[in-house]
């Protein structure tokens, strides 16, 4: 077993010694394991995945490198701020990489301008003002660009925020052409609203806005090397009038949160941990496409770990849920909106599903990329 | 091994020589070769593994085997042994003695 | 996706259920060979549904699993050359070497691709004339003859910058290395069903005589697998040790003719050493003569590596069904999908990863 490495890029084992800054070196006992993979000298695709890894990434990187300044918190989607004045803001970033740049049902221009819109939804407030950073790969086609752009215009239009500040680098590129952008949202919170992501308590009703799984087979059907022909289309799309429809109910809305990355097993995953309770799921309420089970049995991928790009998944009070429900199905982004599960007093941290034939598995934290395979 | 899946034959040309299709499983398209069932026809359904139909897929098969586990258990109610009534669907010759034991398997 | 989905109906799978519980009168342990059928029945709890003393063994059908640690090496190895494009099935990025997978090469700049079959790795050779293409050719039986046709193909064509690392497995011999063993508790085997769909169940009945253990072609959908459990436990019941074919809408006695006389063309028997269990004689495939050219061994001449297991993995013994999973010291603990320490908890269809992805609570709540 290798000793822990630091980071001065030597790849050298030196246990304790130098980092960059000269900050105490990286206590590495706390990944799960201290194999020789894990001290990865490198970034793999996986630490983007928006799963296990990229966590740890951050609780093991990231976080300890920022100390002080990175406010105490839970990690939600958007950080909440106070700015005086009892006003409180809520703040988001998130980058997009996608590739392919345009895939059936949108592009990499609507994911930027949705995405960080969703975040800020996620907390329960009303998003104003985003900013669009492009980075451009040299070679990237002028039209390609145009088509991203006009993208973003309509997303930001059809989603009632401003566009009101950017940025434009070109970087000289070995991974192809793409056009990568990273989006920077603030809006306002209500005073009544309190959406986080430790609040699911045990009895909760766990809900979801609608089908599972569009974006990722969406996206994964053009690309290289697993192209198969599907009309399925992205399901990329802006909440915030979904969220006003459910806070207006008067709910106590316990938590928001969107299912990309790591689809819906990531997502609950993240949520059961944060707030410390079980979660019970019903595999059968679980409103999945049969055309997206199909691309799934045919690749062998679980519906439950591709990205979601216009769903929510909501965690309510019991007494609530019936209300919240309706009030979504009333919504045309909630129109196939399903209870699928309670939070539990057992098993707390970990989400487990009761299968068809009445067996239960464990829905666990997806790891690194998902990748298809052959048995 | 073998995440193998049936499809539909929609169209099959000939491609640099090789026989391949178009198949359908249930809505997502795929091309697959059919250089080892080289005699299907559109219409048929192929088992696939990583782009290759391996096998044909029986339906009159998959239908009978259904059927059969339709026919399970429904008439337990005439048979007190049920071990009688599972051997006599299995096909199977029961030979239980008079008190209704079974003889030891190996 | 039509014959396949009405294969999971839950109020058929109960009635074969209590069928199961209706014929078994005494403890039986039989083993699944393959990996698919270990990753369903860990997935839909039929383990959990069967009478108390039917065991499930699962056994060592797993190519990612029993690939040689020495030809991941090899992998490796030639991943890392800057002139090859390596294209590999997603099973295999994250498999472990001795000292990286392929998935740190490519981050480390190596070219490696994920492709869904074999034939995409050919027209990636052939849209790059100027770069060696790679193929990692692992798999059971049922993936031999997608290989064999992408080689004879290449072949036909010419090509120069194709070739294929070739780590093919066979079942038959694996059945008679298990059951060889002394320490076998098997008695009975649910044959791969896919693997059947190609080579046919002729292989299969002097296995059952000479070791007096029933033989069921078994499918993978929960149905099927029922079903081949039930069967099992018949003829265990009954005495019987026969070949018996469960899932016959994809499997006929004489296989795929056509891809059995290329398998034959292409291929030829060698011995082969299964990561975890050791050298069984004349268990794999390696390129006949005829095909020698396309070996990827040959074209880049990997010598010998060294090769250095982790001494706290135990999969031999998981593959040989000795032991369980979560009987492991590490499993759950230096050992996880994430941080894996042997092949059977990377593959998804890895005894390991399938009792860690849908372990049971009860496992959890000791780990």
């Amino acid at each position: 077993m290798t000793d822990a490495m630091s980071l001065n890029g030597t790849g050298n084992s030196t246990g304790q010694g130098a980092s960059p800054g000269g900050a105490e070196p990286l206590d590495f006992e706390g990944w799960v394991c201290p194999m020789p993979l894990r001290d990865s000298p490198t970034i793999v695709m996986g630490h983007g995945g928006g799963g296990a890894m990229s966590g740890e990434l951050i609780d093991h990187l990231f976080l300890p490198a920022f100390g002080d300044a990175a406010a105490a918190g839970d990690l939600p989607d958007a950080a909440v701020v106070n700015v005086g004045g009892g006003t409180r803001l809520a703040f988001s970033t998130d980058s997009f990489v996608v590739k392919p740049m345009f895939f059936p049902g949108g592009s990499v221009g609507e994911l930027a301008v949705n995405g960080t819109i969703n975040d800020l939804a996620m907390v329960g407030a009303m998003p104003l003002y985003l900013s669009t950073a492009f980075i451009l790969s040299e070679g990237t086609a002028m039209s390609d660009l145009g088509r991203v752009a006009n993208a973003v215009g309509a997303a930001a239009r059809a989603a009632g925020v401003k566009l009101v500040t950017g940025d434009t680098k070109v970087v000289d590129s070995s991974s192809g052409d793409g056009v990568y952008i990273n989006t920077a949202g603030i809006g306002v919170l209500r005073d009544d609203v309190d959406i986080r992501p430790t609040r699911a308590s045990v009895g909760d009703a766990v809900l979801i806005s609608g089908d599972i799984g569009l974006h990722g087979v969406a996206v994964m059907s053009c690309r290289e090397g697993l192209e198969f022909g599907t009309t399925i289309e992205s399901d990329t799309a802006a909440l915030h009038g979904l969220v006003e429809a459910m806070i207006a109910t008067g709910a106590d809305i316990h938590v928001l949160r969107d299912p990309t990355r790591g689809g819906v097993s990531a997502t609950l995953n993240e949520i059961a941990r944060a707030s410390a309770v079980g979660m019970d799921l019903v595999e059968q309420h679980l409103p999945i496409p049969q055309m997206v089970k199909d691309a799934c049995g045919l690749l062998g991928l679980d519906p439950l770990q591709v990205a979601n790009e216009g769903k929510l998944l909501a965690i309510v009070p019991a007494e609530s849920a019936d209300e919240v429900l309706e009030a979504m199905r009333r919504h045309p982004l909630g129109a196939g909106a399903q209870r699928i599960g309670t939070c539990v007093d057992e098993h707390r941290g970990m989400v487990v599903a009761r299968t068809g034939l009445g067996g239960t598995r464990v829905i666990d934290l997806p790891i690194g990329e998902q990748l298809p395979r052959i048995c | 091994m073998c995440l193998a899946v049936p499809g539909r034959v929609l169209a099959v040309e000939e491609r640099d020589g090789t026989l391949m299709a178009e198949v359908d499983f249930g809505g997502v398209h795929k091309d697959v070769c059919l250089a080892y069932i080289p005699d299907v026809r559109v219409g048929e359904y192929v088992v696939v593994h990583v782009g290759f139909a391996i096998q044909r897929l029986d339906e009159q098969s998959a239908i009978e085997t259904l059927a059969n586990f339709e026919k399970l258990g429904i008439l337990e109610e005439e048979f007190g042994d049920g071990f009688a009534l599972a051997a006599k669907q299995a096909g199977v010759p029961h030979t239980a003695a008079a008190d209704g034991t079974q003889e030891g398997a190996s | 996706m039509k014959y396949l989905d009405e294969f999971s109906n839950p109020e058929l799978a109960k009635r074969l259920i209590d069928q199961i519980h209706a014929v078994t009168t005494r403890p039986w342990a039989m083993m699944e060979v393959c990996g698919g059928q270990t990753h369903s029945i860990i997935r839909h709890g039929i383990d959990q549904l069967l009478p108390e003393g039917v065991e499930m063994i699962h056994g060592p059908g797993c190519p990612v699993c029993v690939t040689p640690l020495e030809i991941i090496d090899k992998a490796l190895e030639i991943a890392k050359r800057p002139d090859v494009i390596f294209c590999s099935f997603g099973d295999m990025l994250r498999v472990p070497g001795s000292s990286q997978d392929l998935f740190q090469i490519k981050s480390e700049g190596g070219d490696v691709r994920v492709v869904y079959s074999p034939l995409d790795a050919l027209k990636l050779a052939r849209a790059n004339p100027d770069k060696q293409v790679v193929f990692f050719g692992i798999g059971f039986e049922t993936t031999a003859p997608a290989n064999a046709m992408t080689v004879y193909q290449a072949q036909r064509l010419g090509m120069k910058n194709f070739s294929l690392l070739v780590s093919h497995v066979l079942v038959p011999p694996a059945i008679a290395a298990i059951m060889e063993s002394p320490t076998c508790r098997v008695q009975a085997f649910l044959a791969a069903g896919h693997v059947c769909s190609v080579m046919g169940t002729q292989e299969y009945p002097p296995l059952a005589d000479k070791y007096k253990v029933p033989i069921v072609v078994t499918g993978f959908e929960p149905l099927d697998i029922l079903e081949g459990i039930r069967r099992t436990v018949v003829q265990l019941e009954q005495g019987r040790h026969e070949l018996e074919n469960a899932y016959p809408r994809a499997v006929r006695d004489e296989g795929n003719l056509p891809a059995k006389k290329m398998l034959l063309d292409v291929f030829e028997p060698t011995d082969r050493t299964w990561r975890g269990i050791g050298m069984i004689p004349q268990s794999g495939w390696k390129l006949s003569e005829k095909y020698r050219d396309f070996d990827a061994e040959e074209r880049f001449s990997v010598t010998d590596m060294h090769t250095d297991e982790s001494p706290l993995c135990r999969s031999g013994e998981v593959l040989q069904g000795l032991i369980k999973p979560h009987e492991c010291a590490a499993f759950g603990k230096q050992c996880t999908p994430r941080n894996p320490l042997g092949a059977t908890m990377v593959s998804s269809e890895g005894a390991c990863a399938a009792y860690y992805a849908y372990r049971r609570l009860e496992l959890v709540e000791t780990t």
